[in-house]
């Protein structure tokens, strides 16, 4: 382990010249397990994973190899893409190319491996292969860049998901990490950087989409004894996971990220602010930690260079709105984590009084890339003010869902046809919602929409993080804009009145919309009419008056869905109906005659005493007393319960 | 009780500096030690850092992760992620509530329930997802509910000899 170490350090992170000697060349294909002799299989492990079962097909294959092969090696990976597959299991036979088989339980371990080795591939868990030119092609089995799903992604930030073991900085090194970071704080100067950024066109990559590289020099420019450069990895809006699974899958390369960036900024402390349900995350990038600090990557006077750096991680305790960036700076402080007003601003005045950068994670994992391949190469990529790509973590009813990377200019649509493959179980598109809590609804109309800050900003469109939510026609809008105002109204910190009060009645009056009372009298419905008048007042109120990020988008879901779905609205308010099914307190019951056979079932069941009738005679439901909970409809062994 | 006020005590003495911006790691690592906040922890917290204890109440209750009761015997954790609503997580919470009668972070008289609502966890096609005492039950039906909790409740009454 120490001679490993050793070479890396001496032979390939301070190499000299940018193409390796062969025998370095020889060594690293050997840690990227390239050439191997031995047969080894890589078992994705992030969360979604591990949830899935991941861990339990990891000691299977274990046990299957200590008895039978024991030079085989089993390799944790991070999350390569699709949910839908995990576990997902890829194999490599000496001199052949790495396949990928979908849904590998514990229980299938054993048959898999067996049918693999005898060259009996089993066809239903089969997903593809992938390899180079050199290795051997399995004959009949597709590509994986020919399934849509992986074909139709362009993955750069993503690039290292899923392909090595995150635990493993010498994999990292292998694969060329770290030779970027020492040749920049050998090479180049904190003013050099910035600018190499700043032509680059990178554009942070959460809400405003402002120039990295503009931001840092603004920091850097600015006088002050010590600075701080923040990486915001909180990311808890309800459907993101963007952020999460990068960190499990590629936590080195972060880290290299946050380096540079610290190093552009002339920072000498560093601090990862992470969610605090993130268990594997922040167990990983510990560990990543530990280790680079062994390698000496990070610490004091750096490879002689005279640059201090120190990582610290802290976890958030839980609130909403630490993701704006003043609040989360006074939750650091160890105060109540409310924002204040704006400028000035953090890269002048942040943590502590000092200039502070606060970028989050997928800007920060473009860093390395555009330090390495400079900036024109990123400028090669996107559209003509929107360079690179962006991460989204697909979920919602689509057929495929997890974390994807797409080029920026790529439209809308082709997300949702191509690579989430459509609308799963035969259901209809209805909208897509981008950026979680404050998003906006996407409709049929708009999906050839292009993703470009510019272009969505145009049509009032903020991306945010990365949350990619499709609904079908199952889904009840109205039902949907008041839980994202519920999860708003929880999470408003109190500190400003537009977002504290609007936010409260905002959800008070969406309830009163989706609720049918016991008795609707002509004073609760004018009441009703009134609250839904005032909706959308309230609303640019908020819009205006609010303090900071979370209170101004947080009108958005409901200004988007009722530009888009003024009609649902509408017949939830007049008609008191809703077309999903969704919202309980509209539904009416009724029981066919015909079909029921009057088992008093339901009659029994009903919390509410609402349904009447006699024993082996049709029984019927009182309207009046019926609160729509729908357990009569639930419990009917005929189907007979029907909504109207 | 000794044991946890000896385990405070240790915690206490490392952060014997009290800086304000270690506030909340401390609060944070006693939390994770002990599993609650109790009174006797935000007196001490507060003699440390020279606030006063309604100081570090009102911090702690700002933050929704931080709790002043200790967690039932079964703990139970539901993702309130956009996935898991879409497929039914809202009603499945709604029983929770219904059933246990409290709100997230807190634990029923007898002790033996506390739940707590929690972000997305990337785990969506196989939502609604519910964590009891750290083992995962994927796709969670409302319906389901009402038998899960009364054979949790018989399971505590009679626990079975291994």
């Amino acid at each position: 382990m120490e001679n490993i170490k050793k070479f890396l350090i001496d032979r390939v992170l301070l190499f000299d010249s940018e193409t390796l000697p062969d025998e370095t060349e020889k060594v690293l294909q050997n840690i990227r397990r390239e050439k191997n002799e031995h047969p080894v299989v890589y078992i994705s492990s992030g969360t979604g994973s591990i949830i899935s079962g991941a861990e339990n097909t990891y000691s299977a294959a274990k046990s299957y190899f200590s008895s039978k092969n024991p030079e085989a090696a089993v390799v944790r990976t991070g999350c390569s893409g699709p949910l839908n597959f995990e576990p997902l299991v890829c194999i490599q036979l000496p001199g052949k190319n790495k396949l990928f088989f979908r849904n590998i339980t514990e229980e299938k371990v054993e048959p898999l491996l067996d049918g693999v080795f005898h060259n009996d591939i089993p066809e239903e868990d089969i997903v593809g292969q992938k390899g180079s030119g050199d290795y051997g092609m399995w004959p009949g089995i597709p590509f994986i860049d020919e399934i849509p799903f992986f074909g139709c992604q362009k993955r750069i930030v993503l690039g290292n998901c899923g392909c090595y073991d995150p635990e493993s900085i010498e994999e990292y090194i292998a694969r060329g990490g770290y030779r970027t970071f020492i040749k920049t704080i050998r090479n180049y100067t904190h003013s050099e950087v910035c600018e190499i950024i700043e032509k680059s066109g990178l554009r942070g990559r959460s809400g405003g989409g402002y120039l990295t590289g503009s931001k840092w020099k603004s920091a850097l420019y600015t006088s002050a004894s010590s600075r701080y450069l923040i990486c915001n990895a909180k990311e808890s809006d309800p459907g993101a996971f963007v952020a999460r699974s990068i960190i499990e899958s590629d936590p080195h390369r972060l880290i290299e990220g946050i380096a540079i960036s610290a190093y552009a900024i002339d920072a000498t402390t560093a601090i990862i602010y992470l969610k605090s349900e993130t268990g594997l995350a922040l167990k990983r990038i510990a560990k990543a930690l530990d280790r680079v600090r062994e390698y000496g990557i990070i610490g004091h006077n750096i490879f002689s260079s005279g640059f201090n750096l120190d990582i610290q991680i802290r976890t958030d305790p839980g609130a909403f709105v630490c993701g704006e960036e003043t609040a989360l700076i006074a939750s650091l402080e160890g105060k109540r984590g409310m924002p204040r007003l704006k400028p000035p601003y953090p890269a002048n005045y942040g943590l502590a009084g000092k200039p502070t950068v606060i970028n989050n994670v997928e800007t920060l994992m473009n860093v390395p890339l555009i330090m390495q391949n400079g900036p024109d190469w990123f400028r090669s990529i996107g559209t003509e003010r929107s360079k690179g790509t962006k991460v989204f973590s697909v979920t919602g009813k689509g057929r495929f869902s997890g974390v994807v990377e797409v080029e920026m200019g790529t439209s809308v649509r082709y997300i949702v046809e191509k690579i989430a493959d459509g609308i799963k179980d035969g259901g209809k598109f209805k909208a897509v919602e981008i950026g979680g809590a404050q998003g906006y609804f996407i409709d049929e109309a708009s999906l050839d929409t292009a993703i470009d800050f510019d272009v969505m900003k145009e049509k009032g469109i903020g991306m945010g993080a990365g949350g990619f939510v499709i609904i079908d026609t199952s889904t009840c809008i109205v039902d949907l804009v008041k839980y994202h105002m519920e999860f708003i109204h929880n999470e408003s910190c109190g500190k400003c009145i537009p977002c504290r009060e609007g936010t409260a009645r905002m959800y008070e009056i969406l309830e009163s919309v989706i609720k049918k009372p016991r008795s609707d009298d002509s004073y609760t419905t004018l009441e009703r009419f009134k609250g839904v008048m005032q909706l959308e007042s309230i609303a640019s109120v908020m819009k205006d008056a609010s303090l900071c990020g979370l209170g101004q988008t947080a009108p958005n879901p409901f200004i988007s869905a009722l530009e888009k779905f003024r009609d649902e609205f509408e017949e939830h308010i007049f008609d008191r109906k809703c077309r999903a099914n969704v919202c309980r307190g509209l539904r009416t019951f009724i029981i066919d005659v015909e079909k029921c056979t009057g088992c008093t079932v339901c009659a029994t069941r009903c919390p509410f005493n609402a349904i009447y009738g006699t024993r082996l005679q049709p029984f019927f439901i009182v309207e009046e007393k019926c609160t729509g909970c729908g357990i009569c409809y639930d419990v009917c062994k005929f189907g007979a319960v029907i909504i109207k | 009780m000794r044991k946890n006020e000896k385990v405070l005590d240790a915690i206490i003495n490392r952060y014997k500096s009290g800086k304000r911006e270690d506030l909340i790691p401390l609060l944070q690592e006693i939390q994770e030690e002990t599993g609650f906040l109790s009174e006797e922890a935000l007196k001490k917290v507060g003699s440390l850092m020279g606030l006063s204890t309604t100081k570090i109440y009102g911090l702690a209750t700002f933050y929704d992760r931080f709790r002043f009761t200790p967690r039932g015997k079964y703990h139970l954790v539901i993702c309130n992620g956009m996935g898991c609503y879409l497929n039914g997580g809202g009603a499945v919470i709604a029983k929770i509530r219904e059933e246990l009668g409290i709100e997230p972070g807190e634990t029923t008289r007898d002790g033996k329930f506390s739940y707590e609502l929690s972000n997305c966890m990337g785990a969506c096609i196989h939502g609604p997802l519910l964590i009891v005492n750290g083992k995962y039950h994927l796709k969670v039906k409302a319906e389901q509910i009402q038998s899960m909790i009364s054979m949790l409740r018989k399971e505590s009454e009679n626990p079975k000899i291994t």
